[in-house]
């Protein structure tokens, strides 16, 4: 890999992160339920079909890092996704946090699965 | 959740949207670190085979969730400390360093791999493991 690989690595995680950050605010702005963590769910489990689209792609190796494992990678966050969980169980909110988890899961695991095939289809 | 700036006295609204730069700032760099140690893991540990644990992927979400745990706890009881500093630590290098799309891509490829054991493994393993490295992290700030 190449500086400039990297430093196309670092670039991504940035803007991801930061798109992160404003796609789970003005999700959480605009859909109501205060409990839910909502606004991580949107931004994981559409990371994950963009994820899965990158993928089917095949991308030269590169491309496929900057694109795929640093922006869509640093979109989604696993830890902000624990963290709900358990601050849920925490406020005695046991449904909140075990629908966080199998939800997170079930629509991540499809929207994965989807988001690879169209890019199969397309490559 | 940031808090509600409509609400927080002091800051006028000449002032806000720099206050909204520095942490949209602050996010982005937090970013660019948390992303280039996991990239780099993944770089360090990349796997030919698609049936084959996925240790970099686990190991940067795991450590994600212990420091995000332990420093979100921190932050809490730390009302004086820097506005960007929360942001930098917990959305920037934690978000960045830990990966929820690359864990499901990952499971998709071990089931297409027909790997279903390592699958199940995986994913009962990295939520444990996570919720036990949260309470982990929030125990090491103070809070049982």
């Amino acid at each position: 890999m190449t500086l400039l690989t990297w430093l196309g690595v670092a670039l991504a995680g940035g803007v991801g992160s930061v798109l992160r950050f404003l796609v789970d605010e003005a999700v959480r702005a605009r859909v109501p339920g205060a409990s839910f963590p909502r606004g991580i769910l949107v931004v994981n489990v559409s990371g994950a079909l963009l994820l899965g689209l990158v993928s089917g792609l095949a991308l030269p190796h590169d491309a496929s890092l900057i694109v795929g494992t640093a922006l869509i990678g640093a979109y989604t966050t696993f830890s902000t996704w624990m963290l709900d969980t358990v601050n849920a169980a925490s406020a005695r909110l046991a449904g909140v946090a075990v629908a966080n988890v199998l939800v997170s899961l079930a629509l991540g695991l499809a929207a994965a699965a989807l988001g690879r095939a169209l890019g199969a289809g397309w490559a | 959740m940031p808090a509600d700036p409509s609400s927080a006295p002091g800051p006028s609204a000449a002032v806000r949207p720099a206050a909204r730069a520095h942490l949209l700032a602050a996010v982005f760099l937090g970013g660019m670190l948390g992303t280039l140690a996991r990239v780099g893991l993944a770089e360090l540990a990349s796997r030919d085979d698609p049936a084959s644990w996925p240790w970099a992927t686990f190991a940067v979400n795991l450590v994600g969730a212990f420091l995000l745990g332990w420093w979100a706890t921190r932050l809490l009881r730390a009302p004086d400390v820097d506005p960007r500093v929360r942001p930098f630590l917990t959305t920037g290098i934690c978000g960045g360093l830990t990966t929820f799309s690359t864990l499901q891509l990952e499971l998709v490829d071990l089931v297409r791999a027909d790997a279903w054991g390592v699958a199940a493994l995986y994913v009962v393993a990295s939520v444990a493991l996570g919720v036990s490295a949260v309470l982990a992290g929030r125990a090491l700030a103070g809070r049982p």
